[in-house]
């Protein structure tokens, strides 16, 4: 543990000892103080908590109260499919006056609408898609409502169709780009909720005016015009955000004084972000050391307990794990289980040598014993070697115990993007309120290979959607051959890839623009234009088998190529085998140089995610069958996983091979899921623990990015598609995000249960 | 060092269950036993199997040190019979060692004959099977004889090599407490065996017997009870061994 050093930031304001505003009771002053510049007030004011979990408290009684009436609600739900939802009143941060759950319980108030888990309607992304999104969950949209869009309030999906040219629109019904965030938020914005708390609403309005005269300049260009007119927005928002606040009877212009108030501003913030946008993903950031300033304060001075504070904690946790967005059955098919991703990451070492871990760390993976496992928030470890055992073992216990946790690789991500970063969805990085992103889904790398050998012709329509490049001719796949041609088809795909996403976020920019999350961002942010691949494993073993063994060419009577007969063996990602690891590697690198050659909406930083989250199943639908032996329509594996079971060597061996994915060509992320019986992980207990440490750090310390863990046996899983009333809290993690079991789709479920698990020889 | 070429039948790369720690296993292909309850039988025929050598398994062994750093892991040769293949054996072991990587033998003992002395100085740890402590009840158990695996347990014991001694839990065959009771004196007598693991027979490895289309005998044996494990359990710790099941 290095010593607190923290006199080179501080600056000596003698009058804040006598007349200190109160909220800022004996906080160490640096520059926070006159700059908005939450990271700053963090470092200077944390305490490093190195013990174990023995201080935790137990649910209080009013907890456990207020948990059982939420879980008799979301159990009601989960029968009806939607509890309630609204058909004409359109969502903002103020259309709804305040709502409770159980008044009297609540320490932590604010709900999406008048009722707890009634679903709010949200049109700007696409007022047909909050139609079928209702009508599909048995609720009729009013017809005011659509009237009034249609005469008057052009959305989202209507500017991006507007902008799509004919070959986007082929490549998307195609399926070889989809996931697209063209009818709905984009999500994937993370506000930086933790600065109503620390400065106040009106402070930062303030902070808002002095941007906008720094735009008082002379000659006014498009860039200017529209952050002048985004920065008025944000303004709005932040006035909308105290009168959201004022109808619950809470003041929050002025700074938090308190730990009570401060996690009720922050959330208060974040509320309002979920109000007013439905993105994919709505994620947290990073709060809970921040929030343990405030509580370190509250304890010291007597008027929290540790319980008091476990409480505000448990009650926050259960604010979020209420979240709710109407959702289109299309929809859940690509991403089940209501995910809102409101991802918090947990932990992490400072860049100081410091760790970031503290007690509320503990506090929040301890709302996972205290109301049981849940998918939402998506707790995500920062994971680093020197991270102090105590939160390593009470992490790995956890996720033994609830499957619920995911780990990210903090000392990879670190030297990116310093110690105030934040998740975004998955496995997306971000520096909180420095940095945003464009979520552009991701693109179909198999299907992209199979148009290479038919000339850009869909393999299962027969349709020509790629350019008419040469097929393949013979009847027999070499490499030679096949390589240049799946270069020259993903030159095409990055291409028609990137315009698509560029009209995309141009357009949402225009229509839907998050105003109240980027008004808890700095002026000037870091755009990156997240794109994505599917099928990473299954293009790599399809050109493994084309080298190391005889593929057949099976064609049909239009002359496509839709089946292929593998002949002899050949090494297959997962097995820590170079010979297909390096063209794993090597296709994640290429992909990522020309996506880097299309100019960007915005001028954003292109990236690449290795991310299906549970798109795997419907790319493999939309996918024929595959040089590897893949048939048509069987899922891909998910996100960088090798393909089940392939990986036959055992869980050190499919790691190696995934962490040899190069993160510097895929920086928005590399998302591994990882299942593993309780008994394969050691005799007692003790070893239990010990060794998933072992496997962490061993995966960590080899460049692996992401991990999600599952610890359980494959008959539960089983057992619970039989009788799903018997398992109401089952959490499974997939590919970056952990569900609900019971709300996934039988193939989703099979698919989770048909995945490699290790087991004991 | 001299490269050897050997038989594998497969590699888990991070086992828990044989010896301490994360470890890489190798499952050497070949057995001379045939017992009835065994697991993997698909093992057991010789010459079959991946032909690799020494120093490719012991590249791999070197990619996975992570993982054994933080565990007290290492390396496991298993099988199969591994002293069916000595020199391969000593060879990735004597690697081992150079590398400062813990290195566990796990072995039905029957061959121990074939471990020479410098073998077994690269050995860290045995895990010593001894399936059965009277003769006759060993022999129909697994077509062998028992001796050689009694004088192979004295011969570590005369070395004081660190032996975790395993013991297959199968109702109706060895569950018999009076014969557990005599086990369990003969291995106090050992002075060398640091724990006991007592491995309550399972069905899991049942599917490969039906596909390699041989007879099963112990088709209608059921897995153990927990009080039966517990009895098992108990029998070892009454004679003052730690125990693990």
């Amino acid at each position: 543990m290095s010593a607190h050093k923290p006199t080179d930031n501080t600056i000596d304001l003698p009058f804040l000892t006598d007349d200190a505003p109160r909220c800022y009771r004996s906080f160490k002053t640096g520059t926070w103080l006159t700059e908005i510049d939450v990271r700053n007030f963090i470092q200077l004011n944390y305490t490093e908590y190195t013990g174990d979990r023995t201080f935790l408290a137990e649910p209080t009684d009013d907890t456990r109260l207020l948990w059982q009436q939420v879980l008799n609600l979301m159990i009601e739900e989960q029968k009806k499919g939607v509890l309630d939802a609204d058909t004409s009143l359109v969502s903002s941060i103020v259309s709804h006056g305040a709502g409770y759950i159980d008044k009297s319980l609540e320490k932590v108030v604010g709900l999406q609408t008048e009722k707890p888990l009634k679903r709010a309607l949200m049109p700007f992304g696409g007022v047909r898609m909050a139609k079928n999104a209702l009508e599909s969950n048995g609720f009729e949209f009013s017809e005011e409502t659509q009237k009034a869009f249609d005469a008057i309030r052009k959305t989202h999906n209507d500017g991006v169709f507007d902008g799509y040219t004919s070959e986007i629109r082929k490549a998307r019904s195609s399926g070889i780009v989809t996931g697209l965030p063209d009818a709905y938020a984009r999500g994937r914005i993370i506000g930086d909720y933790r600065r109503p708390a620390l400065y106040g609403v009106d402070r930062l309005i303030e902070e808002k005016h002095e941007q906008l005269d720094s735009l008082e300049v002379s000659s006014l260009n498009e860039e200017t015009i529209r952050l002048r007119e985004e920065i008025n927005e944000q303004i709005r928002s932040l006035k909308e955000l105290k009168v959201m606040a004022k109808n619950y009877g809470f003041d929050i212009s002025k700074p938090a004084e308190n730990g009570t108030e401060a996690i009720q501003w922050l959330y208060f913030a974040y509320l309002a972000a979920v109000k007013e946008q439905n993105g994919a993903a709505m994620s947290l950031g990073r709060v809970s050391t921040f929030l343990d300033i405030y509580f370190e304060r509250d304890l010291a001075e007597g008027t929290l307990t540790e319980s008091g504070v476990q409480e505000l904690i448990d009650h926050f946790v259960m604010k979020l794990r209420m979240v709710r967005f109407m959702r289109t059955p299309d929809y859940n098919e690509l991403f089940s289980g209501d995910p809102t991703w409101v991802t918090e990451v947990i932990g992490g070492m400072g860049v100081d040598g410091r760790t970031l871990v503290s007690k509320t760390s503990f506090r929040l993976l301890q709302t996972l014993h205290n109301l049981g496992p849940a998918p939402e928030p998506n707790l995500t470890v920062l994971w680093s070697e020197k991270l102090p055992e105590g939160f390593k073992r009470f992490c790995v216990d956890t996720s033994i115990e609830t499957s619920s946790l995911q780990y990210e690789n903090d000392d990879l991500m670190r030297s990116y993007w310093g110690d105030d970063y934040g998740i975004a969805c998955c496995v997306s990085a971000m520096k909180i309120g420095k940095q945003m992103q464009f979520f552009g889904a991701r693109a179909n790398l198999a299907k992209t290979l199979l148009y290479a050998i038919n000339g850009g012709k869909d393999e299962i329509t027969g349709e020509q959607i790629g350019p008419a490049m040469s097929p393949i001719s013979g009847d027999k796949l070499t490499y030679d051959e096949i390589v240049p041609k799946f270069d020259a088809m993903m030159d095409w795909l990055a291409n028609v890839y990137m315009n698509s996403l560029n009209v995309i976020h141009y357009m949402h920019d225009k229509y839907y623009y998050e105003r109240l999350e980027m008004a808890l961002h700095d002026r000037d942010v870091l755009r990156t234009m997240a794109c994505g691949i599917a099928g990473l494993s299954v293009v790599a073993d399809s050109l493994s088998a084309i080298k190391f063994a005889d593929v057949k060419i099976i064609r049909d009577d239009r002359g496509l190529a839709v089946d292929y007969e593998v002949n002899g063996e050949f090494p297959t990602f997962g097995n820590d085998d170079d010979r297909v690891d390096t063209i794993a590697r090597d296709i994640v690198k290429k992909f990522m140089e020309k996506l880097k050659k299309e100019p960007t909406y915005r001028n954003a930083v292109a990236t690449q995610s290795v991310l299906t989250i549970t798109s795997n199943v419907v790319y493999g639908k939309k996918t024929g069958s595959t040089p590897d032996g893949r048939k048509l329509g069987e899922p891909f594996a998910p996100g960088a996983n090798p393909m089940h079971g392939r990986d036959k060597n055992g869980a050190a061996a499919s790691m190696l091979s995934v962490s040899k994915l190069p993160y510097e060509y895929a920086q928005d992320g590399i998302s591994y899921t990882f299942s593993i019986v309780p008994k394969a992980l050691g005799r007692t207990d003790e070893d239990r623990t010990v060794n998933m440490i072992g496997l962490l750090d061993g995966y960590f310390n080899q460049g692996g990015h992401h991990i999600n863990v599952n610890v359980f046996n494959r008959e539960t899983l089983i057992d619970a598609m039989e009788h799903p009333e018997l398992y109401p809290q089952l959490t499974v993690r997939v590919s970056g995000y952990a569900v609900n079991f019971n709300k996934l789709t039988k193939e989703q479920q099979m698919d989770v249960i048909t995945r490699t698990f290790h087991e004991s020889n | 060092m001299e490269n050897v070429t050997g038989y594998v039948h497969s590699i888990e790369s991070a086992g828990t269950l044989d010896g301490p720690g994360i470890r890489r296993i190798l499952f050497l292909q070949g057995c001379p036993l045939s017992c009835l309850y065994c697991h993997n039988p698909d093992a057991r025929p010789f010459k079959q199997g991946r032909k690799t050598d020494a120093f490719s398994e012991l590249r791999e062994i070197a990619r996975n040190r992570e993982y054994f750093k933080r565990t007290g892991g290492g390396f496991t040769i298993s099988g199969g019979e591994p002293l069916s293949q000595p020199d391969f054996v000593k060879a990735i072991f004597d690697g081992c060692k150079r590398m400062g990587i813990h290195t566990a033998l796990d072995t039905s003992g029957f061959t121990g004959h074939k471990a020479d002395d410098e073998l077994l100085s690269y050995t860290d740890l045995v895990l010593l099977d001894i399936k059965h402590i009277r003769p006759s009840a060993y022999k129909e158990l697994t077509g062998v004889k028992l001796q050689p695996t009694l004088d192979f347990a004295k011969r570590l014991a005369d070395m004081k090599k660190p032996v975790w001694l395993r013991y297959v839990l199968v109702p109706g065959f060895t569950d018999d407490l009076d014969d557990l009771a005599e086990l369990a004196n003969f291995v106090k007598t050992l002075g060398n065996v640091e724990r006991v693991e007592v491995l309550p027979y399972h069905k899991m490895g049942e599917y490969k017997w039906d596909c390699l289309g041989i007879e099963n005998k112990l088709a209608d044996t059921p897995e153990p009870t927990k009080d039966e494990v517990e009895l098992a359990v108990d029998s070892f710790r009454k004679a003052g061994l730690a125990v693990l099941s």
